[in-house]
């Protein structure tokens, strides 16, 4: 085939707009064949590779996309399996305009190389053939290792761990495994059965999933030790929603976009009554917050029928933290931006606690902060009340405690973060490693895969000594 | 699957449940729960640890059947599985051992999760003053064992037809009036009988622990939705409670929390107790 010199992506096919706003099916529909070897064709396959640094778990990628050219889309994926254990979750919810196409040449005249759409496709690829999974494993190595939480870090350090050889325990507080992208990120966005599909490659690996194990209560890291694991690693996420702390956050129809998304994704809200998990309907929702959690409790909340959704956030449209496609997304389907607003109290009635409304204040940027982000001024006398009857808070969550609770010995940041050294993962504690979402906070899928790749590395030098 | 080793009705849909569950039964301790759900469409929820038996890998839960979820659970008879028990979660109470006299209030159902405190209190050596309030007569449980686990037993029933007549505020305040001093005042059961204990006890000055009961999803802190206010501060009932001190608690707040998906499930919150005070205003 001819390389591809348009400067634009070959064009994901999506569901309409207007029909996806009130479906839970997933909006982008993926590559066909053709669009794939088409797309692939766009890559000039550098020399020097500036897309590789900039994936966290180092997929080769022009290697993966030269298969693709070639129509060997199974050996596409063989390729990036070598370093990612997920591929259809990381080609679905990547940000790749900030990692591995940022650095794209093609993106200097045009838009990059479709590295997330080509990386979904040879996935779904694999899925179609049966071909999911890894193949010629070592022989068991006899060493025991235990990975607490089964998101995308602690998934990510169990494959790699299984490849190696190792006998691998994950512990799952929750009835099934996935983590976050089983309870935060939405069907829409990532099908449930895609992420059991790749937690099936797993445990096909040998890799052991104990569910219903809440780490910190059930058993200690002490105890994990005792059991005979030599060497542990905690990917508990970042589980700890944060409340603004405004008057009227207790009302009933208030909601951490945590437990708004988990009633939704994780029990499966949106089927009730087929489904024993109750949701109640609103009319017009706000959600607090600009980040992808924010994008995705908004558009499950467009879906869940409300007439009118609102992104409230204090800052611009341009510090917003969420991935370009999913503001994108979420304005196709109606989301209304009131970008530049803080909200400063939450109504309600007082005998039943229904929520009744939301006061605001209109923003404007001054001097950047320590972020490096224009700090947000209120204006004065700009004070409006938005007539809405939930409110959703998706401002951030900081780590689960409950394993720093029962482990005085493990270093944790003031706000909850584990306190590991960023090179190998490794925590105050001798063979207790930690990565993902637990150390940073709360961040994106792939950089807490990197993390537990890292780990992974780390915790095999330091078994075998 | 968590094996249901005993079942038994304990009053009219009043059941109790020994599970085999040994690395819960390991850990527990008096105050904590666990999460449950009976099937694959089922919903998460939390039910208090009754009892334990660590030697026998065991714990015990006991629970009325009042809407989808414990109904379903109560269909569930000895030899079948419970899908997913997820424990111990919740902060386990903690006693000042200084402590000399105790009354510990058992509103209906909360009997059940009063005893285990009354047990560790009355192990502890304390005197314990159960004061257990019911319905009715037939609604009585756990009679044997609240005497067991305290110095004096007083049951109240709200008809009259067992035991004192009238609610568990009004044979605790008959205690304080005849002079007994109380340091401490553990109320377990409906929100308003916490609510109304705890407006007893704050004159006094004696420390009152409440046990709330939530709507909660996850138990480990991660929905936030079993948030309350407590002392004018956002706590959550899984990892902050769900021991909190009455004195501090918006019971007000607590309650329309708790009647949010009223209509979607059925929820018996049918106090007398609510009715008479509402009735006197």
């Amino acid at each position: 085939m001819e390389r591809n010199m348009s400067n634009e992506k070959t064009k994901m096919p999506e569901l309409d707009a207007q029909a996806r706003s009130k479906s839970f099916d997933e909006v982008a529909l993926g590559y066909t064949r053709e669009m794939a070897m088409s797309e692939a064709n766009r890559c000039l396959e550098c020399k020097n590779k500036p897309c590789v640094p900039g994936c966290p778990v180092n997929v080769d990628i022009p290697g993966f996309i030269h298969e693709v050219k070639e129509g060997n889309f199974l050996a596409g994926y063989k390729k990036i399996i070598e370093t990612n254990g997920l591929p259809a979750v990381c080609g679905r919810v990547c940000p790749q305009e900030s990692q591995c196409e940022k650095t794209c040449v093609r993106g200097i005249k045009g838009e990059p190389v479709g590295i997330g759409r080509l990386e979904r496709f040879v996935a779904d690829f694999a899925i179609s053939q049966g071909e999911l999974g890894v193949r010629d494993l070592p022989e068991k190595n006899g060493h025991k290792v235990a990975v607490v939480g089964s998101g995308p870090a602690g998934l990510t350090c169990a494959s790699d761990l299984a490849k190696k050889g190792y006998e691998v325990t994950v512990f799952e507080a929750f009835h099934t495994a996935g983590g976050v992208l089983k309870y935060g990120i939405p069907q829409f966005r990532l099908p449930k059965e895609i992420v059991d599909l790749e937690i099936n490659v797993l445990k096909e690996m040998g890799v052991e999933i104990k569910l219903d194990m809440v780490i910190g209560k059930i058993l200690t890291i002490d105890e994990l030790k005792e059991d005979g694991y030599e060497a542990i690693f905690i990917g508990s996420g970042a589980g700890l929603p944060s409340f603004m702390n405004i008057p009227g956050e207790n009302y009933n129809d208030v909601y951490s976009a945590n437990e708004f998304l988990t009633r939704s994704n994780l029990m499966y809200a949106y089927l009730y009554p087929e489904y024993d998990t109750p949701m109640k309907k609103y009319g017009r929702v706000a959600v607090i917050g600009g980040g992808n959690v924010a994008m995705d409790a908004a558009r499950v909340a467009k879906r869940l029928g409300a007439g009118e959704v609102y992104i409230v956030y204090r800052r611009s449209e341009a510090e917003m933290p969420a991935r370009v496609e999913e503001v994108h997304h979420a304005k196709e389907e109606g989301i209304e931006f009131h970008i530049l607003t803080n909200p400063t109290e939450i109504l309600g009635d007082d005998k039943t606690g229904a929520v009744t409304g939301m006061t605001c204040v209109k923003m404007e940027l001054g001097e950047p902060d320590d972020s490096g982000r224009r700090r947000p001024v209120v204006i004065e006398g700009s004070e409006y009340t938005l007539d809405v009857d939930a409110v959703i808070v998706a401002i951030g969550q900081s780590p689960n405690p409950l394993i720093k609770n029962s482990t005085p010995e493990l270093k944790t940041q003031s706000w909850g973060g584990i306190i590991t050294n960023e090179e190998t993962g490794e925590t105050s504690i001798p063979g207790v490693y930690a990565g993902g979402d637990a150390v940073t906070g709360a961040a994106t899928v792939i950089l807490a895969m990197g993390a537990g790749k890292t780990a992974a590395e780390s915790i095999d030098k330091y078994i075998q000594g | 699957m968590f094996k249901i080793l005993e079942k038994r009705e304990l009053a009219e849909n009043i059941v109790k449940m020994v599970i085999d569950a040994p690395l819960i039964a390991k850990k527990a301790q008096s105050g904590q729960f666990v999460v449950l759900r009976t099937h694959d469409k089922g919903e998460r929820f939390p039910l208090t640890i009754a009892d334990y038996d660590r030697d026998k890998g065991t714990v015990t839960i006991i629970f009325a059947q009042v809407g989808k979820s414990t109904e379903h659970l109560g269909t569930l008879n000895e030899g079948d599985g419970i899908l997913d028990v997820v424990g111990p979660l919740g902060v386990a109470s903690h006693f000042d051992p200084a402590i000399k006299k105790v009354a510990v209030i058992g509103g209906g159902l909360g009997c059940a999760i009063a005893l285990p405190q009354a047990k560790t209190l009355h192990g502890m050596g304390v005197s314990v003053d159960m004061i257990a309030g019911f319905r009715t007569k037939d609604l009585v449980i756990l009679e044997e064992e609240m005497k067991a686990a305290s110095a004096n037993l007083y049951i109240a029933t709200d008809d009259g037809s067992y035991g004192i007549h009238g609610f568990v505020t009004k044979v605790l305040q008959d205690r304080m009036d005849e002079g007994v001093n109380y340091d401490l005042v553990v109320a377990i059961g409906p929100i308003p009988m916490m609510k109304f204990v705890s407006e007893l006890t704050r004159p006094k000055g004696i420390k009152t622990l409440v046990s709330m009961n939530p709507v909660m999803i996850d138990g480990t802190g991660m929905c936030g939705g079993c948030r309350l206010t407590v002392g004018g501060k956002t706590k959550f009932a899984c990892i902050d409670g769900p021991d909190f001190d009455g004195h501090e608690v918006d019971f007000d707040g607590a309650m329309r929390r708790l009647s949010m998906y009223d209509g979607m499930k059925e929820r018996s919150e049918d106090c007398n107790l609510v009715k008479q005070a509402e009735g006197k205003k």
